[in-house]
């Protein structure tokens, strides 16, 4: 079956403190593929290097050594200019402090990425409109995110995430600091993004628990990742 | 896309409303000080050429005065200079001479002579004048506004008749204000033991900026004769002239006339006078020299101005780096979302400007507000150009990209991984 890669990462190296007497590797050669489609999970504690891993799979920065494109374009050879252009169109990014724009309203936050688009202003606001109605937070548009629940502030962050129609969704512990009960929610909307639209999904997260839901789990440790199979408790 | 920018610098500015008003502040003070020294500026030009205007801006005046030097070259001292003699006075032959030469550049020649000082008494009623002789140049000078009677007759120049002009503040004192009860009188005057009158003929107005300082029934007004008249009471007065008024005609450069006259009239006349000539100064070339002072006074101020204004954008620039350090995350995000280096800068530059622009209008009000009470006590009005103000407002917004550019700039180069971390 011909599938269609998002991540094509091979040999990923990282290393700090190039040349200095500290030098430090922290991924030590990762070859990570994600078909368009998929709902995969990197597991690891803390120090194992999925920040890292994350980091560049979302290309805020780049590998010492090896070859990554996303949905088929080289990023390791990408300028600044173009690295922004692919984040802005090619990542969604949900975080676990969910980093909302303070002060301004979570309609705004949604049309960020739209803006930076260069998307005309009622384009913006519609689009903005019909995304936070898909995640249940049309009565909420005009509150700023200091008036919003930890969980309507990640909502409204997967939201943001989901503008500009990107190929992967890049989470970052986005249950992390929310309850069991909301966290739940969310991750309730990750599968249902998932299941309805086709979206492909990387969660990275140190709860096994979490990880056991998604079609495919990663194992990460040390820089290495030992280990790969399928959820456990995925019902698709 | 500024729009946006603008928008968002405008919720940046509102959520914290104490810092911003403190950085606007110095902006605040600088362009207020610069436009209110602007104004008060103009307000002082105008004042002195609206003087100017009064006093005739087209007037130029010769007057004898000591040689520099002598026939030989040796150096004239002038207090030990021998006095004047009848030949070293101005003669009627040299102005018809001045009129005729220079006929269609020169207007008339203004001349006048006073007999003095006196005090009318008429029972407990009694008036303060000076008896001025005027030629019809003169008196045209004056401008006087007449109120009561018909004023000079076309001969009475010419005659010397014995007819006068008093002032209106004369008829208050001796005709209770009846001025048509005053035409027809007669002012009887006596100057140094001499006995003088003269028929009333007209009422003019009295311009209070002449008064001397004095109680209004004190003020001393003047009694506007013609000058034959004069001279013919007092013979001095006709052959001691030693200042002349030259008005010249409308659009000659007055200075430059003054220099041409006094040149000629010195090389003809006064050429073989062991001791005087004629010099010459004109109001212009008074109130250019003023206007100078007034303009370098108001340079002075404006670098005082320009100072503070400096200071008020290096604590911009301070604000908008301690901004950017308190917002990295929100940096970060932005960057993660897909802004380029460009957009950030651009949206701190957009903050900083705006932050000038508000203060720079802020400013500019304030500024235009007190310049204006200044100018009110001063008894002056004026207004910067608006070329002035705008040049301010677009100096201040110039001020806020110059000031905020660095800040804005190590925003825009933050790493996006630093910047998302960042606690």
């Amino acid at each position: 079956m011909s599938q269609e890669l998002i991540i094509d990462a091979k040999n990923i190296i990282k290393r700090f403190y190039v040349g200095q007497e500290n030098e430090l590797e922290i991924l030590h050669g990762i070859d990570l593929q994600v078909n368009r489609g998929e709902f995969v999970s990197i597991v690891g504690s803390s120090g194992s290097g999925k920040s890292t891993l994350m980091n560049i799979v979302g290309i805020l920065d780049k590998p010492t050594e090896g070859t990554y494109s996303l949905n088929g374009i080289d990023v390791c050879a990408a300028k600044d200019v173009e690295l922004s252009r692919i984040r802005n169109q090619q990542i969604g990014f949900v975080f676990q402090t969910y980093n909302l724009i303070a002060r301004t309203t979570a309609l705004a936050n949604v049309e960020l990425p739209l803006l930076y688009a260069g998307v005309s202003a009622s384009k913006r606001k519609e689009r903005a409109e019909e995304l936070l109605e898909m995640v249940g937070m049309t009565d909420r548009m005009m509150h700023t995110p200091d008036e919003l629940s930890g969980g309507q502030k990640q909502r409204v962050a997967i939201a943001r995430a989901l503008a500009n129609n990107p190929s992967l969704i890049l989470a970052d512990e986005p249950t992390g600091a929310l309850d069991s009960k909301t966290g739940r929610t969310v991750m309730d909307l990750f599968h249902k993004l998932h299941e309805e639209q086709g979206i492909t999904i990387v969660l990275i997260t140190h709860s096994n628990e979490l990880a056991e839901e998604t079609q495919r789990l990663l194992t990460l440790r040390d820089g290495v990742i030992i280990g790969e199979r399928k959820g456990a408790t995925y019902a698709a | 896309m500024l729009l946006e920018n603008i928008r968002l610098a405008l919720i940046a500015l509102k959520a914290n409303k104490l810092r911003t008003f403190l950085t606007m502040l110095g902006i605040i003070i600088g362009l207020a000080s610069m436009v209110m020294i602007m104004t008060i500026g103009n307000a002082m030009n105008n004042m002195v050429n609206s003087q100017m205007g009064d006093m005739g801006a087209n007037n130029l005046y010769l007057y004898v005065t000591v040689k520099a030097t002598d026939e030989n070259g040796n150096e004239i001292d002038y207090n030990s200079a021998r006095d004047m003699k009848n030949t070293d006075y101005l003669t009627k032959e040299m102005m018809e001479d001045i009129l005729k030469r220079y006929q269609g550049r020169v207007e008339g020649i203004s001349l006048s002579g006073n007999l003095g000082n006196s005090k009318v008494v008429d029972g407990k009623n009694y008036a303060n004048i000076r008896i001025a002789g005027v030629n019809p140049m003169a008196y045209k000078s004056a401008n006087l506004k007449i109120l009561a009677g018909n004023g000079f007759a076309p001969g009475d120049y010419d005659r010397g008749s014995k007819v006068c002009l008093v002032s209106d503040k004369y008829v208050n004192n001796m005709f209770d204000g009846d001025m048509d009860a005053a035409l027809g009188q007669t002012v009887e005057a006596v100057v140094s033991n001499k006995y003088y009158n003269y028929t009333i003929v007209g009422v003019y107005e009295f311009n209070a900026r002449s008064a001397m300082a004095g109680s209004e029934k004190n003020v001393v007004t003047d009694c506007v004769v013609p000058l034959k008249a004069v001279m013919q009471q007092n013979p001095e007065l006709a052959n001691m002239i030693s200042e002349i008024t030259v008005v010249a005609a409308e659009g000659e450069d007055s200075t430059r006339l003054a220099a041409e006259i006094a040149k000629y009239v010195n090389e003809k006349y006064y050429k073989n006078n062991d001791t005087y000539e004629v010099a010459y100064y004109s109001l212009k070339q008074e109130a250019e020299t003023l206007q100078k002072i007034l303009n370098a006074v108001k340079y002075a101020f404006m670098a005082v101005g320009a100072i503070s204004l400096l200071v008020g954008g290096i604590g911009v620039m301070n604000i908008m780096i301690v901004s950017i350090v308190e917002r990295t995350r929100e940096i970060g995000t932005r960057k993660a979302l897909g802004a380029t280096n460009g957009y950030i800068r651009l949206q701190f530059i957009t903050e900083s400007a705006v932050v000038c622009l508000v203060g720079g209008t802020i400013g500019i009000i304030i500024g235009l507000l007190l310049g204006q009470v200044v100018a009110m006590v001063l008894g002056a009005s004026g207004m910067p150009t608006v070329g002035g103000i705008l040049g301010c407002l677009l100096f201040s917004m110039g001020f806020g990209v110059f000031f905020g550019y660095y800040p804005a700039n190590r925003a825009a180069k933050l790493n996006p991984i630093d910047a998302l971390r960042y606690e």
